[in-house]
């Protein structure tokens, strides 16, 4: 059921005064049970592999999952996995640990960091309470690619080390330029090439390739399902809640090579179209302006951003980063540009600022929300020129806040309400302009 | 031939007013080409005609640099945009920046949009070296530098020239380790500035001329009596340790420093690119693939503290001291990895950070006094 804001005279005004009685619980819509059957299914299978002596991985975010799929490997996924720690506000005693007996330094990834804390655990050399009870097996190899960062490359060579696994590595290079140079193709085809080598010698499997024709038509199916979800957000107003498809992350990164997201991709586009077709919303207030996430997630206060968003009746329509997953091609050389081109933290300004400025143009936004991620120095030490480039040819306004994608002492409530109500008057301004002509 | 005094003078004084090398590069109706740290393949530069210019940022006051870079970004390269914004650098014909790290990435573009007067040069090197691929890949990398660069000088580099500046580089590698290694016999006339000021002037340097100079030096100390110094011996780590209000603490401290893994020294001249095995721009891609225990650099098993440890064992070294660059990654992954190794290996160390804008160096006094102790 919708609430709307009453209308007074300023939009600070219309926040409710107190905290408003409890509400039953909308209940959950069937592509999250799925989706929750989902995760369950993948901790559990990594773990039933691992039981039979089978050689389980982990692997970064934007690796070509292909590969591993083909061969029916059990893949865990770090960065999805401490954002969810970070979710439940339970990273603190892994950041406590990390930072502290660990020895690393406050300045790195909070991801890194508590994946490092959980592995010393899983190595035996720290005792924290795991609150998963352990489901993050541990690994026997690792996949890495650098497109997301550079920081990725280091985070697993110290996890290499410290459990003397291999690592298998694809480098896909900055693009500095606006377009993938063909020596990177070449030279990322070349290792994925090599990889699918190397991963058959180490876990005993046998390259199948006609599965592999099979698991990228899968791939392919999602990213559309995927990109189609997100798209459907561009109808007024947007079907559901924006912040409710980062839950629907996990589908594409670490199963996105799988039926099941088929499954769950295709029933969140039923369930979005049949708003659209009942002219309903999942997003619980009026929508009154229409904005641009830009960043991560900030996971461990995402209740406090969309409480304050739904204040002003502000729904994300557009994210600069859950599109990162849908990676679309059609053969080899395909795959080893679009893993070059997939996350725009590899890529240059200019691509930046193209990609977003489509997504403000076709998702209608009335501004941006830029989330300075302090655990993330490859978004925030090119976002301000970005920023400033993309508001200037949008004719959008834009505003940041201080906060991180898994570390809960970086963010201030107070800043974040300041921000937003600060974006919200000039989005008020400009509205009013528009309507006067 | 100018003395041990003097040439030593010259090369403190070339740190100390870098402009002024510039500006007299440019008298020479040279053409000067800025290299961001680090690893820029300055023979290219060399070999069309150019003079590469180290840009490894220095004191200055961060105002214009807070549009582009957060608070918690490196101090080099918050100088670096900092000093370029405000015209330090024009003259320059062009920068060329290494996408080594994350934040060197976002460089690239804070340059391009930012300092629209100087060109930029993008490079990113191949992180995974075992695949045969990185080679060919590197090899392409160096050729878009070579097309930029000849959109300069309106001539493209030839062979014979690369070849010819191959060989000035690796007579520079060997100067400077036959550098380092007398230094160690006359530590009472190569103290940590001095030290520092010997390596940080190549940046200022046409190479053939600082190997000039660098002979000289060279033929100077082994003429002087073996000096046995009676303070202590340590080897720095990290990516710089300057400014020489820093090293004037170590100095009091009559700790000297006789070996280092800083990217700002060493760790460039560790590596000769081979003599052999294809043409110039091959040969520099074999180089590349033959360096090693560089943060900025992904290697296996971690091999830095191990390096370290040897580094200690060789030079007569009693501790390290890790130099952490504020905010930089690469090295804060590689730090309690290699802190281990050396604990593992008795070896003392002591952190201390690194940044260029710092006003006091009280905390850092202290520290150092503290492991003189342990030492």
């Amino acid at each position: 059921m919708r609430e709307s804001i009453t209308n007074t005279t300023t939009q600070a005004e219309a926040a409710p005064a107190a905290a408003p009685a409890p509400k039953p619980k909308r209940p959950k819509p069937k592509s999250m049970i799925m989706l929750g059957e989902q995760t369950n299914a993948l901790f559990e299978n990594a773990r039933l592999a691992k039981e039979r002596g089978e050689k389980v991985g982990w692997s970064a975010s934007i690796f070509p999952q292909e590969i591993a799929e083909t061969l029916g490997l059990n893949i865990l996924y770090p960065e999805n996995h401490s954002a969810g720690i970070a979710a439940r506000h339970q990273a603190d005693p892994f950041l406590q640990e990390c930072e502290g007996s660990l020895g690393y330094s406050n300045d790195l990834c909070a991801y890194a960091k508590v994946n490092l804390a959980y592995a010393s655990v899983l190595n035996g050399e720290s005792e924290v309470e795991l609150p998963d009870g352990g489901k993050m097996v541990k690994p026997d190899f690792l996949l890495l690619t650098n497109n997301i960062c550079n920081q990725l490359t280091k985070w697993y060579e110290n996890l290499a080390r410290q459990m003397n696994i291999p690592i298998f590595f694809i480098d896909t290079c900055y693009n500095p330029f606006d377009y993938v140079t063909e020596t990177r193709v070449r030279y990322v085809r070349a290792q994925i090439d090599q990889l699918i080598q190397d991963l058959c010698a180490f876990t005993g499997k046998t390259w199948d390739e006609e599965r592999f024709k099979e698991v990228m038509k899968i791939s392919q199916r999602n990213s559309y399902l995927w990109e189609r979800a997100n798209n459907l957000m561009d109808h007024k107003p947007a079907p559901i809640g924006g912040f409710e498809l980062f839950n629907y992350m996990s589908a594409m990164v670490c199963n996105r090579g799988k039926t099941s997201s088929t499954a769950v991709l295709e029933q969140l586009n039923a369930e979005i179209e049949e708003n659209i077709k009942k002219g309903t919303s999942t997003f619980p207030v009026e929508e009154q302006y229409r904005i641009s996430w830009d960043g991560i997630a900030c996971w461990p206060y995402l209740s406090h951003n969309l409480r304050t968003l739904k204040k002003y009746g502000i729904n994300m329509v557009a994210s600069s980063y859950g599109k990162a997953w849908a990676i679309e091609y059609e053969d080899l050389d395909g795959m080893a540009r679009a893993y070059c081109f997939a996350s725009t933290n590899g890529d240059n300004a200019t691509t930046m600022i193209s990609r977003r400025m489509e997504a403000l143009k076709k998702f209608d936004c009335e501004g941006t929300i830029y989330h300075v991620n302090r655990s993330c120095k490859v978004m925030d030490c090119q976002m301000m020129e970005v920023q400033r480039q993309l508001s200037r040819q949008a004719g959008v306004p834009f505003t940041s806040f201080d906060g991180d994608q898994a570390d809960y002492r970086n963010y201030s409530e107070a800043q974040f309400e300041t921000r937003i109500q600060g974006l919200v008057e000039v989005m008020q301004q400009n509205k009013e302009a528009k309507n006067n002509g | 031939m100018a003395d041990l005094n003097q040439n030593l003078a010259l090369l403190k004084a070339a740190c100390e007013n870098p402009k002024a090398r510039l500006d007299y590069y440019l008298s020479q109706g040279k053409k000067v080409i800025g290299c961001f740290p680090p690893y820029t393949p300055e023979e290219l530069v060399h070999a069309s005609g150019m003079v590469p210019m180290g840009l490894w940022g220095g004191h200055a006051e961060l105002k214009l640099v807070k549009s582009y870079l957060p608070a918690f970004a490196c101090p080099i390269m918050q100088s670096n945009m900092e000093l370029a914004l405000n015209g330090a650098y024009e003259g320059l014909s062009a920068v060329i920046i290494p996408a080594m790290c994350d934040t060197l990435r976002c460089m690239t573009q804070n340059w391009r949009f930012g300092v629209t007067s100087i060109p930029m040069i993008p490079i990113v090197y191949p992180q995974n070296r075992t695949s045969p691929a990185s080679v060919d890949y590197l090899i392409s990398e160096y050729e878009t530098v070579l097309t930029m660069l000849s959109t300069i000088t309106g001539n493209m580099m030839n062979e014979k020239a690369l070849c010819e500046s191959i060989d000035v580089y690796n007579e520079h590698h060997a100067l400077m380790r036959e550098f380092d290694r007398l230094a160690n016999d006359h530590l009472d006339v190569i103290d940590p500035k001095v030290r520092h000021a010997v390596h940080k002037s190549a940046f200022f340097y046409e190479k053939s001329e600082h190997n000039a100079i660098l002979r000289e030096i060279v033929e100077e100390l082994k003429k002087l009596p073996i000096h046995r110094w009676a303070g202590k011996k340590v080897v720095l780590a990290g990516i710089t340790c300057e400014p020489d209000e820093l090293l004037d603490i170590f100095a009091e401290n009559r700790i000297a420093v006789v070996a280092d893994d800083l990217a700002q020294e060493s760790r460039q001249y560790r590596t000769d690119t081979p003599a052999k095995g294809g043409g110039g721009l091959k040969r520099l891609a074999l180089q590349w693939n033959d360096r090693y225990g560089c943060s900025m650099i992904h290697e296996l098993g971690k091999p830095r503290g191990e390096m370290l440890v040897k580094l200690c064992r060789e030079n007569g070294a009693q501790g390290v001291i890790s130099c952490m660059m504020k905010f930089c990654d690469p090295e804060e992954y590689d730090q309690p990895y290699y802190e281990a190794d050396l604990r593992k290996a008795d070896y003392p160390y002591v952190a201390i950070d690194i940044d260029q804008q710092n006003a006091s160096y009280e905390q850092i006094r202290t520290r150092v006094e503290t492991f003189c102790e342990m030492l």
